[in-house]
């Protein structure tokens, strides 16, 4: 049998397969069973954001910035923001930077929540699934009390913040930090550790460290290959260093370093850790007046910026370069899914197609974030 | 390191690479480097032992609007915590660069959208295709001179 010949066929995967979280095509090529090479095919949800970006306004350019990853629209809106309001050097006040960490790391969990759910969906368990997206819908709830969007919220300005909190926020978002504690435990039985899950998982689509820095992986994909690398602790923004929490990495609990499981299972983790700085956000908030440093017109001196943040994703970085008009030259939006898809290749070779679908999964991309 | 640390060490070691040094840029300081040498450069600071620049976080791709278009480098070092920007500038009618993907290999990607968005030819890159527009899409849109096609594939593009 080991010499009977086999020949190398093409196999599509994509544009539309419902596993593909987005509009992606692997260009498989097998042998038999087993992948031999994968090539993703991006560019179906290409929007322009960077040549729109150089039509408008630093202020017009936030709503856009909430498309990029549609999932963890928040998070985009806090890197953008924070990139304009270095580049015209202003403070805000502590309560914009307090709410914008607590929107922020509400926008991890319920991104977090949709990539867990999905994945538990593509590896068959339709259960965790709608769990997730329960809790997903109450964060979502939050968000739609602040600020009326539930989605694309174009909630950070530069400068400030569009709403304050609204009264009762606090209350509910303690109440749901109750409910989800307990939740995530749920979740761990019903799905983590699901002997299946864990057979599917385990030892699939390993990624070493050194590949994955060589590759500008970053985020949840980093961490999974044992990478303590996480910029709200390594390069503190906004007021991340006054909380106190951990980073989560991969250990190969359930097989080896780096798999998809662990992969999987940081950012199970890294939900409670969101959850504790969210308390303690929530029990240090400091008064203030959120629109008190929002300017007027932003026109900021000529210079340029590259300013990273830790997205659901990873590393989401904008570098904004400024010709001291009002319209910036260029925008140019480093998107974590990018650089996690492109070593995409690297973790499929040698494993079979059925593996393809925990591996795609595992890396967590949004289709928005990698194609702009 | 710092930024003149950093641009010190490779000035000793390429002292007609560096074009031009900005310590004092408002907020990045940044290094101006000849693009025929970029691929040396890179090579040297990311097995320099001091230097150790393992990380390419970001590859941009610039249309400097002076005749030149550019690529710019951000750089990172997970080991020794310290941060760089290369620039290198090419002439518009010649933009032609040595690609650092053998180096980075997050490069691949980059450079292949800096290919389709501004037309920057990367020169020994393995796979230099259009990766975010089709591939029969006319023009480089970001650059600032760029006009879009009138049709394409019968749908009319201006609208």
């Amino acid at each position: 049998m080991a010499e009977l010949r086999t020949e190398e066929m093409v196999l599509n995967m994509g544009p539309q397969h419902p596993s593909t979280h987005g509009v992606l095509r692997v260009e498989l090529v097998v042998d038999g069973e087993v992948v031999v090479d994968a090539i993703p095919h991006i560019g179906y949800l290409h929007r322009c954001f960077e040549k729109h970006a150089e039509v408008m306004s630093y202020q017009q350019i936030v709503p856009y910035c909430d498309r990029m990853d549609y999932l963890g629209s928040m998070n985009n809106d806090h890197a953008y923001v924070l990139g304009v309001e270095k580049l015209l050097n202003i403070q805000v006040p502590e309560r914009v930077e307090y709410i914008r960490v607590i929107m922020a790391e509400f926008q991890r969990i319920a991104s977090h929540l949709v990539s867990v759910g999905t994945y538990g969906l593509d590896i068959g368990a339709f259960t965790p699934f709608l769990f997730c997206f329960r809790d997903r819908e109450m964060i979502l709830d939050l968000f739609e009390m602040t600020c009326g969007a539930r989605l694309l919220y174009n909630y950070m300005w530069p400068g400030g913040l569009s709403h304050d909190l609204p009264p009762g926020f606090v209350e509910k978002a303690r109440a749901f930090i109750k409910h989800f504690r307990p939740a995530i435990k749920e979740l761990n039985e019903l799905l983590s550790y699901n002997e299946i899950f864990v057979k599917r998982t385990a030892n699939v689509g390993v990624l070493p460290a050194d590949i994955a820095i060589n590759y500008g992986a970053s985020g949840p994909t980093l961490r999974g290959s044992g990478v303590k690398w996480d910029l709200r602790k390594c390069e503190p923004y906004s007021v991340y260093d006054k909380f106190n929490w951990d980073i989560v990495v991969g250990t190969g609990e359930m097989g080896t370093l780096g798999d998809c499981w662990d992969r999987y299972m940081v950012k199970v983790w890294e939900m409670e850790q969101s959850l504790r700085i969210i308390e303690q956000a929530l029990d240090t908030l400091p008064e203030g007046d959120v629109h008190a440093a929002i300017p007027k017109r932003v026109r900021p001196p000529v210079g340029e910026v590259y300013v990273r943040s830790e997205s659901p994703r990873g590393e989401l970085a904008y570098y904004i370069v400024s010709d001291g008009s009002q319209k910036p030259y260029r925008v140019k939006g480093r998107a974590p899914s990018f650089s996690n898809l492109s070593l995409l290749p690297e973790i499929s070779r040698g494993y079979l197609i059925a593996d393809m679908i925990a591996i795609i999964g595992s890396v967590d991309i949004t289709l928005g974030d990698v194609d702009r | 390191m710092n930024a003149n640390e950093i641009h010190d060490r490779i000035k000793d070691h390429f002292p007609e690479g560096v074009v031009e040094f900005k310590s004092e840029a408002a907020v990045d300081p940044f290094i101006v480097v000849r693009p025929e040498l970029i691929r040396d450069i890179a090579s040297f600071i990311s097995s320099d032992p001091d230097l150790k620049f393992d990380y390419l976080m970001s590859l941009s791709g610039m249309d400097f609007n002076d005749g030149n278009l550019g690529v710019v480098y951000h750089l990172f070092s997970m080991e020794k915590r310290h941060r760089i920007v290369l620039k290198a500038k090419l002439p518009k009618g010649e933009a032609q660069i040595p690609s650092v993907e053998s180096i980075w290999k997050s490069a691949n990607w980059h450079e292949r959208e800096a290919f389709d968005l501004f037309g920057i030819v990367f020169q020994g890159h393995p796979d230099l295709r259009r990766i975010l527009l089709p591939d029969d899409w006319e023009g480089h849109p970001l650059r600032k001179d760029y006009k879009a096609q009138e049709y394409y594939r019968g749908m009319k593009v201006p609208y």
